[in-house]
């Protein structure tokens, strides 16, 4: 432990670090390394992924699994990354000074702290939203608000961020600085004005998207339904999507060229609870929906979903993407066995019922208390591996078990005493 | 146990489905049989099971020419009310075809000729029939041979005129009867030679 010289972050099963309340990402760059240049004998963090939120820098080793984080309130200055000869041939540099008593690990009064970008990326870019994070403190609207709900009595979101710039103390000095150094060049930044005005609309659309969600929550539980089905399954989606709110939506604007990789581990922890309550397997379009329901703003594409999803192989995550021979997709987890289903199918069909009747995809959802879409893919299944078989009738389609293996085609009268042929005819000749 | 496995396998007996004097098998009435499975192995054995009970029941009630649009016993099981499709009829008398024990008798496979004998096997079965009644060396009609006294109670009764046409032809070829061209077809006739 002795090497990690900063506050350590909590991260998901998928190695997603997890958010503050209000937390928004905004930047991703991978192959970042954290130094501290005046004191070499502190460790220094090497290739991880920097994640620039609205409150913090988070730093993560992707392959060991930890990170570390810098909290913003704690950044006296940004210093931009040097435009010089000697910098066209090393890796940009941007470095932050840091009040020492905000990181609470003993250091002194002030510490820098340099942030090697060795990736590909835009320096220019990633300079910009640090300075717009700090700026914008978001970290102390936060504190200020009792709860996200409370957003719209408290006078506007937008406002509360714009009137957010102090002009006191140190820091407001600085900030001055910052605002002569912008005015460089004005055409750009009333372009970035346009695009900040955006950001923080998008936080209202996320509070609304919010609230909106649990009124949808509290109606059905008042005005009574004509049909207490689709009322439960109603009710059982929105426990879904209250359960599984996403804060910080990975976006295509904030992680590049690492969006579907981030996109991916999001994923997998987004799909836990649903999983398992739809027990083990759950048909892909019906996570698309649930996902982007959950993101409220920054809908994915299902491309993107697809493309996350095949990123899995990558990673240790427990879930995995699955094709079936129909073309059905479906995520399931790595434990999800097929065995097991064939098992309770098998179970199933051999009921006296089911043996004279078969069964249909119905028969197997219910069992099974999954989808008749999925019902029908194991069903499916279990006939490639020869476990059951078909039977098209005006009465619709369905499975019985397969008795085909256990006929002698030598001698097609005779029924032997045991095995699932006798088992068959008992069943049918029982029933009269 | 014996005891009640015996009772068992009696009652079954009893019950056994029939067309006509025909028993069918149990499978009979088993709904998959009637539909054509798509996996590999589960199609190979119902196909087996069809060629099997339609080879049974064609030998048993003489019948030779199955027309694939007309109302067939077999392909039809009033009592779990199933059909077999035209693909499917068209699939199992194919899987007959390919194995020599059927010819499609039309180029739109439309009729199938059933041979529940080889040619070759109907050959031998007329020579052990000449043989069994004197006729070496003897002359015969070949509507004597389909239903004269002689044949009657044998295989060789009501015989399919074409199949017994091309059994005797493949007799000629090799040196053991002549056939006479008469005026008309009624009147051809065969000379043994053993």
């Amino acid at each position: 432990m002795a090497g990690k010289w900063l506050p350590s972050v909590h991260l998901t099963g998928s190695g997603r670090p997890v958010f503050l309340p209000g937390e928004v990402e905004s930047f991703l760059l991978s192959s970042v390394d954290l130094e501290s240049e005046e004191n070499p004998t502190l460790p220094p963090f090497k290739s991880g992924l920097l994640i620039l939120t609205t409150h913090r820098f988070i730093w993560i080793d992707e392959s060991n699994g930890y990170g570390v984080a810098i909290p913003l309130a704690s950044v006296v200055h940004a210093f931009p990354p040097k435009k010089s000869i000697k910098s066209m041939f090393s890796s940009p540099r941007v470095r932050i000074q840091i009040n020492g008593h905000g990181l609470g690990v003993g250091f002194g009064s002030t510490v820098m702290i340099t942030l090697v970008l060795r990736g590909k990326n835009d320096p220019e870019a990633f300079f910009g939203r640090v300075w717009d994070a700090m700026r914008s403190r978001a970290w102390e609207n936060e504190a200020e608000k009792p709860g996200p709900s409370d957003s719209k009595a408290g006078g506007g979101g937008g406002d509360a961020l714009s009137s957010g710039i102090r002009m006191a103390g140190v820091s407001g000095i600085l900030r001055k600085e910052q605002e002569m150094w912008e005015s460089t060049d004005k055409s750009l930044q009333e372009a970035f004005q346009d695009l900040n005005a955006l950001m923080s609309k998008a936080k209202e659309m996320v509070t609304l998207a919010e609230k909106m969600r649990q009124k949808l929550l509290s109606g059905p539980t008042q005005a009574a339904g004509p049909n207490d089905e689709e009322m439960g399954s109603k009710q059982e989606m929105q426990d879904w999507l209250l359960s599984v709110g996403i804060v910080s939506p990975v976006t295509k604007e904030s992680a590049g060229a690492l969006y579907h990789q981030q996109l991916a581990r999001q994923l997998a922890d987004f799909v836990k609870v649903p999983l398992e309550r739809a027990g083990g397997m759950i048909a892909l379009i019906d996570v698309y929906c649930l996902f982007n329901r959950a993101r409220g703003t920054e809908l994915i594409s299902p491309e993107d979903l697809l493309q996350a999803c095949a990123l899995w192989e990558k990673f240790d995550v427990p879930v995995m993407l699955r094709k079936f021979d129909s073309g059905v997709m479906v995520i399931q987890n790595k434990a999800h066995s097929d065995e097991e289903v064939f098992a309770r199918l098998k179970t199933l069909v051999l009921k006296p019922d089911a043996l004279r009747k078969g069964i249909s995809p119905s028969d197997a959802a219910m069992t099974l208390g999954i989808a008749p879409a999925l019902a029908k893919e194991h069903l499916l299944t279990a006939e490639s591996k020869g476990l059951l078989c078909r039977d098209i009738s005006p009465e619709g389609f369905r499975f019985y078990i397969n008795l085909f293996q256990d006929v002698d085609p030598n001698d097609i009268y005779t029924v032997k005493d045991h095995g699932l042929f006798s088992s068959w005819f008992s069943a049918i000749t029982a029933s009269g | 146990m014996v005891g009640y496995r015996h009772h068992q396998r009696k009652k079954t007996g009893d019950e056994m489905q029939k067309v006509g004097d025909f028993k069918l098998p149990h499978f009979f009435n088993y709904p998959p049989y009637f539909t054509l499975q798509p996996v590999r192995d589960t199609r190979e054995k119902q196909v087996q099971l069809w060629k099997e009970l339609i080879l049974d029941y064609c030998r048993s009630q003489k019948i030779f020419i199955i027309g694939l649009d007309e109302d067939f016993p077999l392909f039809t099981n009033p009592v779990i009310e199933r059909t077999l499709s035209h693909e499917a009829r068209e699939v199992f008398l194919s899987a007959l075809v390919s194995e020599g024990r059927a010819e499609w008798i039309d180029k739109g496979h439309k009729k199938c000729l059933i041979l529940w004998l080889r040619i070759q096997d109907w050959a031998d079965c007329i020579l052990n029939f000449v043989k069994e009644n004197g006729f070496e060396d003897g002359v015969m009609t070949v509507e004597e041979i389909r239903s004269g006294i002689e044949s009657r109670g044998t295989e060789l009764a009501g015989i399919d005129r074409t199949v017994l046409m091309r059994a005797l032809r493949l007799l000629e070829q090799k040196g053991k009867a002549t056939i006479f061209k008469g005026t008309s077809a009624d009147d051809e006739g065969v000379k043994f030679s053993a």
